[in-house]
């Protein structure tokens, strides 16, 4: 009979077995077990201490985004566990794998309000794709091989192991087998024969169509099919936030982003297209604009690998449930060579208008109050210095949609952004992951003043570790989209969003990181050819004007062909 | 696809797991949907849970909410029925003072045209039960009323469906068919 060995054992073991060489973690009194048999892994579990569990579970999620792998997390009970909540909520909205270890308290004291004691598995249930208590240590291999399996498989997403200390240190016989299959869970449906022909027949009878890319190409790895489609069949690609990257900046069939504040052009030209091809997307508003009166004149072919999302958002033509790799490799060689070129000349117009009217504005301001710089100009600065191969993490708010309208893309997943939940705080935590996820690429991290301030203590890890990870401050001493929305829409009634802001170069040195502040546009080439070739972590906390703010603007309530240029202007196709 | 509200019987096939009528009430919740009546038992499959939920909504709604139901990890199946798609029952209980009932000269008749039955009579009180849908039960609730009720409770909605097909069965045919292929991938 083999060695019985302990639960805290077996959970090492068990996350080796499942491939894991990281973990993002806190210790704490319930989790304590886990982290002494953890001590002796440590030669192939390295653990990443964190300076707050969000800061632990948003680092997993950069991880997993830049590597495909599955992030995983391991904090104590009641506050550490509340504390991952936000980060399991914007992976399960944003589709991304981890697994969570929650220590938990004995058996015997659930549900006493026992020290420490919270209902992980009722506040986690909503926001994860699994959750599951682990009484007993017999339960542990069952545990992780499902842990992993779901969320790594199908749409990814969070789950969380809630480990008791009874199962931690409880002993059990080790016996390991990953797991394939689940009854209740095909996570790899084929694509119905019938509904791929009916797309098919769309798309070579379409005389607008447009691609819509989302993040479950990137999730599936169909980058290369759907630029092969995209280019045998002669179709427009616009990319969601989360799609960004998908393929390359500069592909001649590449017309931007979607949404509220994405390219001119792929919003306009929805509302002309007669087929649309949404890939792994899910048409969230902010996309979408007012529903009644998105894409009125296109059919729309609809490709998720989750069902519950066709017919969520938007009443689709036909759907392919399945893998977009799937789908799209399937359709390939159905769909028929064709050239649409009035179609792809007639987004010029709209492309002239945004790069005079809106992005020289941006790129090459002349008339700054006090010097300042725009946000738009830091971004492309930074792109092209890093040969624009950079992994991009951005925060949430204007500094999020600068970075990505202006940053730019040839590498596939390297866009990282807090999309569906929109938390601040995401990015510096999760530039951390990234750069961890993916050692040998750039990681630039750009943020408002107010989402550094959300999860600054990073920085400390950053010093811990020694990560090169160029942090970029777009410092407008403001809670600059929500001004954005209070000079448009609130009577410029600027209710709770000027920040005093302390030294955030003299914080930066106290963790030994090198920083810069950028005052003007004159110092700007300088600090940035400095912090790319530094060969350590470097901060900029670059001036912006206060006034800035991004457009065009997809105003809320709006339909995506009503445009704002700037605050008083709309785009016209007839200009 | 129709807008106007009315009742709707929700049948979810699960896993025996722990946790599962939390993680779908919780969909209900989140949309605001109030939860009419519940019910929970063994199915005709072994192994295989079956849950009853009623709801007042429009079908659109529990369309969507049927696909997040769905998604659960260890929900096999959920469909979506109107009343008359489906052969439901309910169960009530009433609590009579003993003494108001012996008082009552059609109590015979009340049982008889109701179709009810004495459980239990003591003393003090007197157990009736009845089984039927619910303006059947509340019929017989209105009528017992004024015997001063002292107990009432309804079970939640029990269903089967008529048709002739048992689509968890293909449900099940389809899952070990992905078995064996996973199988024989690993060969």
């Amino acid at each position: 009979m083999s060695k019985k060995i302990t639960g805290s054992e077996a959970m090492c073991r068990a996350l080796l077995a499942e491939g894991v060489d990281t973990i993002f973690g806190y210790p704490g009194g319930a989790i304590m077990s886990f982290y002494d048999s953890l001590y002796g892994y440590s030669d192939r579990l390295r653990h990443i201490l964190c300076r707050h569990e969000q800061g632990c579970i948003h680092a997993a999620q950069g991880y997993a985004r830049a590597s495909g792998k599955v992030g995983v997390v391991s904090v104590t009970s009641g506050p550490a566990a509340t504390n991952v909540v936000t980060g399991l909520s914007d992976a399960n909205i944003d589709s991304t794998p981890l697994v969570v270890i929650t220590g938990q308290v004995g058996v015997d004291s659930l549900g006493t309000d026992a020290f420490q004691e919270t209902d992980v598995i009722g506040i986690t249930l909503p926001v994860t794709k699994w959750a599951y208590q682990i009484q007993d240590p017999e339960e542990i291999p069952w545990a992780v091989a499902r842990a992993f399996y779901i969320a790594s498989t199908g749409r990814p997403g969070p789950v969380v192991l809630d480990f008791t200390k009874d199962a931690q240190l409880g002993l059990l016989d080790w016996d390991y087998e990953r797991i394939d299959y689940i009854r209740s869970y095909d996570p790899d449906p084929e694509p119905n024969p019938a509904d791929l022909s009916t797309a098919a027949a769309l798309i070579n009878r379409a005389e607008r169509p447009l691609i819509l890319a989302g993040h479950g190409v990137m999730i599936s790895g169909a980058e290369e099919a759907l630029i092969s489609l995209a280019e045998k069949a002669d179709i427009p690609v616009a990319a969601t936030l989360l799609g960004l990257s998908t393929i390359p900046s500069d592909h001649p069939l590449n017309k931007g982003m979607l949404g509220m504040h994405g390219n001119i052009a792929p919003n306009f030209k929805t509302n002309e297209a007669d087929v649309i091809v949404a890939v792994g997307m899910r048409f969230d508003d902010r996309v979408t604009g007012r529903k009644d009166a998105y894409a009125p004149n296109a059919k729309i072919i609809h490709i998720d690998i989750d069902r519950s999302e066709f017919g969520k958002n938007l009443k689709a033509h036909t759907s392919i449930h399945s893998d977009a790799r799937r789908a799209l490799e399937a359709l390939l060689p159905m769909v028929n060579k064709a050239s649409h070129k009035e179609w792809l000349d007639s987004f010029a117009h709209a492309e002239q208008v945004e790069a005079t009217e809106v992005m020289e504005r941006e790129l090459h301001p002349t008339d700054t109050e006090g010097n300042a710089l725009r946000m738009g100009q830091v971004v492309r600065k930074i792109s092209e210095a890093t040969g624009n191969e950079a992994i991009l993490v951005t925060d949430v708010g204007q500094n999020q949609m600068m970075a990505a309208r202006y940053f730019k893309f040839t590498r596939s997943k390297s866009m990282l952004t807090s999309g569906g939940l929109g938390t601040m705080g995401f990015c510096l935590p999760a530039a951390i992951g990234a750069k961890i996820g993916a050692p040998s690429r750039e990681v630039v991290a750009f943020m408002g003043d107010g989402g550094f301030q959300m999860t600054l203590q990073e920085l400390g890890t950053i010093m811990d570790l020694g990560l090169a990870v160029k942090i970029v401050i777009l410092n407008n001493n403001f809670l600059g989209n929500v001004r954005q929305w209070q000079e448009l829409f609130f009577g410029g009634r600027f209710s709770a969003t000027p920040l005093r802001n302390p030294d955030f170069v003299m914080i930066a040195r106290a963790y030994g990181i090198e920083a810069e502040n950028v005052a003007d546009a004159s110092q700007l080439d300088g600090a940035v050819e400095r912090m790319t070739s530094s060969k350590g972590a470097y901060l900029l906390n670059v001036n912006i004007e206060t006034t800035d703010k991004v457009f065009p603007m997809v105003a809320p309530g709006s339909a995506v062909d009503e445009i704002m240029l700037d605050p008083k202007r709309r785009y016209s196709p007839a200009e | 696809m129709e807008k106007q509200k009315k009742r709707f019987t929700i049948v979810v096939f699960t896993e025996n797991q722990v946790g599962l009528l939390n993680r779908i009430s919780i969909i209900f919740t989140r949309r605001g949907l109030n939860i009419e009546s519940v019910s929970a038992s063994a199915s005709a499959v072994s192994d295989i849970h079956k849950m009853n939920f009623t709801l007042f909504s429009d079908r659109e709604t529990l369309e969507k909410v049927i696909g997040q139901i769905e998604k659960c990890i260890d929900v096999l199946r959920a469909f979506l029925y109107t009343d008359d798609e489906i052969v439901y029952q309910e169960i009530a209980l009433y609590k009579v003072p003993t003494q108001r009932l012996l008082d009552e000269k059609n109590l015979e008749r009340i049982i008889r045209v109701h179709n009810a039955r004495i459980l239990e009579i003591t003393r003090d009180y007197t157990v009736i039960e009845k089984t039927g849908h619910e303006s059947e039960t509340q019929a017989l609730y209105e009528l017992l009323k004024q015997y001063d009720i002292q107990q009432f409770m309804r079970s939640g909605r029990i269903s089967v469906t008529k048709s002739p097909t048992e689509h968890i069965n293909h449900y099940l045919e389809e899952a070990s068919r992905r078995l064996n292929r996973k199988e024989e991938q690993s060969k």
